[in-house]
């Protein structure tokens, strides 16, 4: 891809100097005064830190109303990442999924999506209305994780709701599979609905050689770019990027209606100066990556019992193509459970992974990774095998349950409800969340009917040291359901 | 010209040395390498600026990482060595006619080439036959070894560097795995003295505790280093390290230490109150 302005240039990081040669008296907000009102929280963060968080101000820009550097700013993503237009977000990716979602759907439009969404999405149905038509993932029964969206079930589903507004692809899943997106696009574009892309863990996409097709590149008309994930700008900092079929003034209104004031700069310079490091470098740092990743998993499939998986899933459909930077491991054939490595990981070896969900760990490998801290994960594995390894008898595999959508998210969660025993719900139709975090995907979603089965599964995770959350009860013990059934 | 080597012991203490002249300077692919003359303690070797061995004390160390395990086990023919390029492990264990294989694995093969040209009083240590070298990490070496060693050497430099991950739980259980029923691994094991790297003995002794059924600590003075009271790590699978120390084999051996005897082997492992008291805490 050819870039057309010089992405040489951080419009948003060179004003931010400009002003401190300046040495102007601040007389505004923030009331730290470039850290002059906390010394202890200066000495924390640093004095170089606090120096640059600063309000909009003219030489800045306004980020609700851009006009100078980050309109500059903003028209360099969009040419680093081959969009028409691109937005610099501060409230997270969720705020660049809900913008999506918002700029395309009203009250009672009907939207297809894959249920194994992130949370952000059905948050999005809740506040706007919209309702959900599900395409459910198909799955791999070896590994217990879901796959991506097969373009047989999402023409049918198009066919069966021409009504429906826009499709929205989860493309790659945290687990790095990716679905035909091309087909799908072309697909959803003749029917006349839009197509929005949640590519949170896709940044990369954009710039490593050979990597899956990215979301612009494929015409998809939105996509949500955790610039913080792959990207390497600070955390809850992200890009939202749009087709040429996009009215983005439209665009930033939707955005305006959530998003704060008061944009910090700290995180508006890291997305500058990340832009401006992958579209110069991204070629060479992402070859890297994903040899660190091929090396990590060769190691680990040398030790036996673990299934560090990639591009050998590929089939076609379901499962299109592989993001081989992310390193997944499947773990149940050691006799643990991907939650339980996950933790000893922590507990006993200093390591942090991604997550670890029942039967898997991800491992995330970015341009920040050293050789060295590599051996400790592959070392660490081949320790803990060593240690723990155990028969997997009796070990639950599945991951996925197919979710009953009785009610619209919006209705059911707004309705009356009660607190029940978790153990007695089954029947009733749930009125909120609750889920495995990471990564963050609902087992349950309000509007769905549970289940016996869906009970099981909970209970399960949470024996097993699975985070959950999203329920009002925070240990999940009781659920709200539908005050009067259904 | 007043020309001096310094290195901060801690935030407010600093060592020094009067150099003649530097030697060697060079950046490899995983530290700053340099060697320098002095008056006082001969050629001395430092890496990223912390200082390996000098010519004056280096036998101290070298002595006290190879002897008492040798001394405790009866019969050690395949010994690992992680670590140690500079070759004064090597030169050690080649004293004894009874070890038939010695494997180092050295992450930085720099390191070996700067001190077989400058340092050949320890580089000697590679000339012989028995001794092979690989240029690897340490921790990827041993992940593929299963009951092989009787005796495992881990001369690594401070847990702040490329030596990091030779003071985790996976490397200690990696080792563990590595030796033989009765095998014997020994450590450098830092200083209790100071801070940080205090914090870190402690770490170490707490990852070895977990991984090895007995595991000691003993103890040497070696001037150049932080604090010059320095701890080894003796963990063990079988033997003890005084209940099965055989002073009579060991002289039988009739080698010459300069800092070793059979007397300081088992005086070696009367620590102090507070060293002791450390280990405990994480026992």
């Amino acid at each position: 891809m050819e870039n057309r302005l010089n992405q040489n240039s951080a419009p948003i990081k060179e004003a931010l100097e400009n002003l401190k040669q300046k040495r102007i008296v601040p007389f505004d907000v923030p009331g730290h005064k470039r850290g002059m009102g906390n010394y202890e929280l200066t000495d924390f963060l640093g004095e170089k830190c606090m120096g640059v968080d600063i309000n909009s101000m003219k030489p800045l820009d306004n980020l609700c109303h851009p006009v100078s550097v980050i309109k500059e700013a903003e028209e360099l993503a969009a040419d680093a990442f081959g969009a028409h237009s691109a937005f610099f977000m501060v409230n997270g990716t969720t705020s660049a999924v809900q913008a999506m979602i918002m700029s395309v759907c009203k009250k009672g439009s009907k939207i297809i999506l894959p249920r194994n969404v992130h949370r952000s999405v059905i948050n999005a149905l809740i506040i706007c209305g919209a309702i959900p038509v599900y395409v459910n993932p198909e799955i791999n029964h070896d590994l217990g994780i879901s796959l991506g969206m097969s373009v047989v079930k999402v023409k049918e589903t198009i066919k069966e709701n021409p009504e429906a507004v826009a499709v929205l692809v989860n493309n790659p899943t945290y687990y790095g599979i990716c679905s035909n997106l091309k087909a799908i696009t072309d697909f959803a574009h003749l029917n006349g609905m839009r197509v929005l892309v949640d590519e949170a863990h896709g940044a990369h996409f954009y710039f490593g050689e050979n990597m899956p097709i990215t979301a612009m590149a494929a015409g998809a008309d939105m996509a949500a770019v955790s610039m913080h994930k792959s990207g390497g700008s600070l955390t809850q900092s992200s890009f939202l990027l749009a087709g040429k079929d996009i009215n983005k003034n439209y665009l930033r209104q939707i955005i305006n209606l959530m998003q704060t004031t008061s944009g910090s700069y700290l995180l508006l310079s890291s997305l500058d100066l990340s832009r401006k490091k992958l579209a110069l470098e991204g070629r060479e740092l992402f070859a890297k990556v994903e040899a660190m990743a091929n090396y990590a998993r060769n190691e680990i499939n040398l030790i036996g019992d673990y299934y560090a998986y990639s591009k050998e899933l590929i089939n076609g459909d379901t499962v299109y193509d592989f993001d081989a930077t992310k390193l997944s491991v499947y773990t149940l054939d050691v006799g643990l459970a991907g939650i339980e490595v996950c933790n000893i990981l922590l507990n006993d070896y200093d390591i942090q992974v991604e997550f670890g969900d029942i039967g898997n760990i991800l491992a995330y490998i970015s341009i920040g990774d050293t050789q060295k801290n590599l051996e400790r994960l592959v070392s660490s594995l081949a320790d803990i095998r060593r240690k723990y390894k155990k028969d997997n008898t009796g070990m639950l595999n599945h991951e996925y349950i197919s979710p009953k959508v009785v009610l619209a998210p919006q209705e059911a969660f707004y309705a009356k409800k009660k607190l029940v025993p978790i153990r007695k719900s089954a029947g009733s139709l749930c009125a909120e969340f609750v889920m495995c975090y990471p990564p963050g995907i609902p087992i349950l979603a309000p509007g769905e009917e549970i289940t016996e089965e869906i009970i099981d599964y909970i209970e399960y995770a949470k024996g097993k040291g699975c985070f959950l959350i999203g329920a009002e009860d925070l240990d999940a013990n009781r659920i709200n359901i539908l005050k009067g059934g259904r | 010209m007043d020309l001096w080597y310094s290195e901060f012991h801690t935030d407010n203490v600093k060592f020094s040395i009067k150099v003649e002249k530097q030697l060697y300077s060079g950046q490899s692919d995983f530290q700053r390498i340099d060697v320098f003359e002095s008056k006082e303690y001969g050629r001395f070797l430092t890496l990223d600026g912390y200082m390996m061995l000098t010519e004056k004390d280096e036998f101290i160390y070298h002595e006290m990482i190879v002897h008492p395990p040798m001394a405790v086990h009866p019969n050690v023919k395949n010994v690992l060595v992680i670590g140690a390029g500079d070759g004064g492990v090597a030169r050690e264990l080649a004293r004894y006619k009874i070890i038939e294989n010695v494997d180092i694995v050295e992450i930085d093969e720099e390191v070996v080439n700067v001190c077989k040209t400058y340092l050949s009083q320890t580089a000697c240590g590679f000339d012989d036959d028995r001794i092979h070298l690989y240029f690897q990490d340490g921790l990827k070496f041993i992940r593929s070894c299963e009951n092989k060693y009787d005796l495992i050497v881990v001369d690594s430099t401070d847990p702040f560097g490329p030596g990091e991950g030779l003071f985790t739980k996976e490397f200690y259980g990696n080792c563990y795995n590595a030796l033989k029923d009765d095998g014997i691994m020994v450590n450098q094991h830092e200083n209790p003295f100071y801070g940080a790297d205090c914090v870190a003995m402690q770490r170490a002794h707490k990852r070895i505790f977990e991984s090895f059924p007995i595991s000691r600590v003993y103890q040497a003075h070696i001037p150049t280093y932080p604090s010059g009271h320095w701890l080894f790590g003796f963990a063990s699978k079988k033997y003890r390290p005084i209940d099965d120390f055989d002073e009579k084999k060991w002289k039988s051996f009739g080698l010459k230490t300069k800092y070793y005897n059979t007397k300081l082997h088992v005086g070696a492992f009367a620590l102090p109150n507070y060293v002791w008291e450390l280990l405990r805490d994480v026992e």
